[in-house]
């Protein structure tokens, strides 16, 4: 979240697409409804089911599955062509006056330079600003140069016409055009919209753009950086943001540092590359501190083994080959033999990855499989036949799998980031079940056996593990609080302010903040972006203080956020250029006082810089503007274009009728043998989803006796149309089909889902719960993702579970 | 002679002095009032947690019995929302009402096990048996696998042919460690669930 829960009663209107936070993220959800209740907010759903949230929706407009991006796509083209944008935040905080290179084009569905072999833009170099001779961009404030943002932007979205959207999305062009117009009001400085997403947006092969299209028009009505503003991302664990923050995905490292490529052999050019030099005269270009961050983190996890003279430990990062090693890939390399060791800490692929089969038969080509859970998995099990619901062939799969049990959150301390960012420590209530252990005394168990091995054996490239900085007081069991700590930083020598010499941290002490960090080696910090949250004052994630002194729900005193405590990121942007707050009632969030930033919240700025020093707001940005040019940034473009999902039950692109080559994402990533297991609408008509219920979570809570009672038995949803078209009745027990297998479940046949006239057919859709598999407390049943197609996001690889097909039998 | 309390009134209105009878032995049941149940918080060790279901975030704190005693194990047998809490100011959702149930799990699992290839069941291992054996499988495959150097002779010092899923409800502490021993390792097939 750009913003955080609390901070949704400040919204004058919500957007809820691409989520049901009613039912996902119920005590959120709250915020929304206290919005509702005390600041006269009106509440928009737009969602192919009519669910919870819709339910208390002032108004709800259905969308097929998958088609979000012309849906926003088409709103965009409405407030341009109407002039209903926040003006001064646009020109003043956008690139729209920026001017772009003049090999970009678009035509026909495809940006420049597309090659169909490769499935990719190879050279990305036209996708850019022009630059002037002193390595500045060109801008045009008057926008009226054809080739700045703004006109290719109007240009862009000209073809999405409400017609031609309600046509693709097969939302009622009335509804549409009402949803679209209570938007627009929010273009008024200082009228915020919050838009809350969650895995609807995410989960499609265009979902990273289908993101890129809602933060396009959060910025069309100056609505980041505001209260009761931004884009809100719903994260569906409790420490996923945290995981991600640390960087525990293939290509990064903590605090959104990445990985080299094997062509960077050169560790002052893999610098130089991700600090940018500013685009703008006077700008600030935070990233320029990267290698402060990086040295940091070298020296946390290295000690003294690492150094100017060995580039820091640049050798001993390893290098990707590809742009990702995400699960999707890995799979392909397990399904084709490629992988012989795997472990799955607190995660059951073969129930959350797509076409079990798929994951199944990569399980069974393993040498070993690790699992480490609290819980019994379908992962761990996936060797069991289980009648219908998991049917292998036990004796001829000859992986040795090893389950540890562990300890869950009730039975250690340690702190958890939710979705807005907050760091909250949490306390140990009792002890684990039988010999259960923490992770962390697992991860370190079995590195210390490691090392220890290395160093009596000698090995293949043992460096980076036997220089592994090891210091805790029980190697085989760290302390959380050592670690926090760790993550946090500290002084590895004395650090003097660098113009008047003076002692600003005493060698050994924890750090306050990342602007202490140092490319000399003398600060230690394995999570620069974490860097505040344990400083000499002590646990910052632990403080519970929930006082509100501006009634505006900030809570400055309760746990701790990232960057810096700041609970409202690029909140610069709440003030004017003059540096007052857009709106100085109900929205004031940080101002200019004559001398500094201060505020209701951390100023996201230099905080002496002022309004007429000409610094724009975006300062994590080298051209200090919000972009809606993404220069080369996404694979499919620059700008959000709407392709089908793989599976499309309308068989072609309304945008672009004639070219099969761009009715899907033509930049997504498709493995050998997957493209043909995509099914098509003649044997699968039907569009399918999946998605969560309010009474579980996951795979977790069918093991959890409330819970398994409250939802005891698998189900699909199917429309009332549909159910007499196929002469489905409530109860009836259905098979549902996909090009990669089926799954049987009882038929919910309800009102909450009709079906959409889209491109001249109807189009129904099947809603399909994913919490069901062969272990746990509820009954047995099939896994969901037995169904799902094999193909992700352009740019993240996150699997296409929204937008399927499938067909709807009755058993 | 038995008689509930409403008799044994009844019985005492008809003339005959209560405090004899008792005397004699035949004192009514305790009134409900006095065998109600203690309230079942008294006496209990509150420990101040986050719930590990969805990102909200929800404060939560977890009720449980025992002395606090060094050698005596905590039991958690109730779980309820954080009222200073200012997210969900006290209040759970259908899953994190059930949170005890879900420490409490029949399904939690207790000791290392291991199934060996083609076999049909579980063997109970010791901790010290699954680290060897694991720590052997991982160096041997580390050691027959690891790239240093890639075709065109630049230094990669990756190792593709283990992977590791990293858990999106552990701690910040356990998924930094997790992160500090995968890359010291070489590891690049390595995710959490911010993939899917």
């Amino acid at each position: 979240m750009t913003n955080h829960w609390c901070d949704i009663k400040n919204a004058n209107l919500v957007l809820v697409m691409g989520g049901n936070a009613a039912e996902a993220h119920p005590c959120g959800f709250k915020w929304v409804t206290e919005a509702k209740a005390h600041n006269q907010a009106k509440l928009l759903v737009v969602d192919p089911r009519f669910t919870r949230t819709a339910s208390v929706a002032d108004t709800y407009a259905p969308i097929r599955t998958g088609t979000d991006i012309a849906f926003l796509g088409g709103l965009i083209h409405y407030l341009l062509k109407n002039g209903r944008i926040q003006h001064e935040y646009v020109r003043n905080y956008t690139d729209m006056p920026f001017i772009v290179k003049r090999g970009y084009t678009f035509k026909d569905g495809l940006f420049n330079d597309y090659d169909a072999e490769s499935r990719s833009y190879p050279d990305k170099s036209a996708w850019d600003y022009e630059l002037d001779d002193n390595g500045y961009a060109r801008v045009d404030m008057t926008l009226e140069h054809p080739r700045c943002v703004y006109q290719l932007m109007k240009t862009h979205y000209s073809r999405y016409t409400p017609e031609m959207v309600s046509s693709i999305c097969g939302t009622p062009l009335k509804r549409m055009m009402e949803v679209w117009d209570t938007i627009a009001e929010t273009s008024v400085p200082g009228k915020t919209m919050t838009i809350l997403y969650a895995l609807g947006w995410t989960q499609h092969s265009v979902g990273s753009q289908m993101i890129r299209a809602g933060a396009m028009l959060q910025l069309l009505l100056g609505n980041i950086g505001m209260p009761g503003g931004g884009v809100n991302a719903l994260r569906g664990h409790s420490n996923i943001q945290g995981l991600t923050d640390l960087g525990l995905l293939s290509n990064l490292l903590p605090g959104y540092l990445t990985l080299p490529r094997d062509e960077e052999q050169s560790y002052a050019d893999y610098i130089a590359k991700r600090a940018p030099q500013a685009l703008r005269p006077g700008q600030m270009s935070y990233w320029q501190h990267y290698e402060r961050f990086h040295v940091s983190l070298m020296k946390s996890w290295y000690g003294d083994a690492v150094s100017a003279d060995n580039n820091w430990g640049y050798d001993w990062l390893p290098k990707l080959d590809e742009p990702l090693y995400d699960v999707l890939k890995y799979f392909d390399m397990m399904y084709e033999g490629k992988v012989n060791g795997y472990f799955c800490q607190g995660f059951n692929p073969i129930a959350s990855f797509p076409n079990k089969a798929k994951i199944s038969a990569g399980l069974s080509r393993l040498k070993y499989l690790v699992v480490m859970d609290p819980l019994m998995t379908e992962t761990s099990e996936f060797w069991k036949n289980i009648d219908e619901y998991n049917d292998v062939d036990t004796a001829n799969i000859q992986t040795t799998v090893f389950r540890l049990p562990t300890t869950c959150f009730a039975e250690e301390d340690g702190s958890l980031v939710n979705s807005g960012r907050w760091l909250q420590w949490h306390w140990k209530g009792g002890e684990p079940p039988g010999e259960a252990r923490p992770d962390i005394a697992i991860m370190g168990g079995l590195f210390h056996r490691l090392r220890n091995l290395y160093q009596r054996e000698g090995g293949a490239f043992p460096e980076p593990i036997l220089n592994l900085d090891w210091s805790y007081q029980r190697p085989d069991e760290p302390a959380p609080e050592e670690i926090a700590k760790e993550f946090n930083g500290k002084a590895l020598s004395d650090l003097r302010d660098d113009d008047s010499g003076e002692l600003q941290v005493r060698k050994g002490e924890q750090l306050s903040g990342f602007s202490q960090l140092r490319d000399d080696g003398s600060t230690a910090s394995g999570c620069w972006l974490f860097c505040g949250s344990w400083t000499p004052e002590g646990n910052q994630m632990a403080r519970r203080d929930n006082a509100d002194p501006y009634n505006m729900g900030q809570t400055l005193g309760w746990a701790w956020s990232w960057p810096a405590n700041r609970r409202i990121l690029y909140n610069r942007a709440s003030a004017d250029p003059a540096g007052q707050p857009w709106d100085s009632k109900d929205k004031r969030l940080v101002w200019w006082d004559g001398s500094k930033w201060t505020g209701t919240d951390v100023p996201d700025f230099d905080a002496g810089s002022a309004p007429d020093d000409g610094m724009s707001p975006f300062i994590m940005n080298p051209e200090g503007v919000a972009r809606f040019f993404a220069r080369d940034n996404l694979v499919e473009g620059p700008f959000p274009e709407h392709y089908e999902p793989f599976e499309t039950p309308i068989g072609r692109n309304p945008l672009h009728p004639d070219k099969p080559e761009v009715t899907s994402n033509p930049a997504a990533r498709v493995f050998r043998n997957d493209m043909e297991l995509f099914g098509d609408a003649d044997e699968f008509p039907h569009a399918a989803t999946t998605y969560r219920l309010t009474e579980h979570f996951h795979f977790w809570t069918k093991h959890c006796r409330i819970n398994a009672i409250l939802q005891p038995q698998q189900f699909v949803e199917i429309g009332e149309a549909m159910g007499n078209e196929l002469g489905i009745k409530a109860g009836d027990r259905v098979r549902v089909s996909s090009n990669r297998g089926y799954i049987e479940a009882v038929a919910v046949v309800t009102k909450r889902l009709k079906p959409l006239q889209v491109d001249g057919k109807t189009v129904h859709h099947v809603g399909i719960p994913l919490h069901w598999g062969y272990v746990g407390l509820a009954k047995n049943g099939y896994v969901t993702n037995t169904l799902t197609p094999f193909v992700g996001d352009g740019n993240t690889q996150t699997p296409e579970f929204k937008s399927f097909l499938v067909n709807v039998e009755r058993v | 002679m038995e008689m509930n309390r409403r008799q044994f009134f009844k019985f005492c209105g008809a003339g005959i002095g209560a405090s004899s009878l008792a005397a004699l032995g035949m004192a009514p049941e305790p009134a409900y009032a006095e065998t109600i149940r203690h309230f079942k918080l008294a006496n209990t060790k509150e420990a101040r947690n986050t719930c590990p279901y969805c990102s909200v975030g929800c404060g939560i704190i977890l009720y449980s019995r025992g002395s606090g005693g060094k050698n005596v194990s905590q039991d958690i047998f109730h779980v309820e929302g954080d009222a200073d809490h200012p997210v969900n100011r006290g209040t759970l959702c259908p899953k994190g009402a059930g949170l005890v149930d879900f420490i409490q799990s029949p399904n939690r699992l207790h000791y290392p096990q291991v199934r060996e290839p083609g076999s049909n069941e579980w063997t109970r291992i010791s901790w010290d048996e699954a680290f060897g054996r694991i720590a052997r499988l991982v160096k041997d495959d580390r050691d027959a696998n690891f790239i240093e150097k890639n075709e065109s002779g630049d230094t990669v010092n990756r190792w593709l042919s283990t992977g590791f899923l990293a858990a999106s409800a552990s701690s910040n502490e356990a998924g930094y460690m997790t992160h500090k021993v995968v890359r010291s390792l070489g590891i690049l097939g390595f995710d959490n669930q911010a993939r899917v």
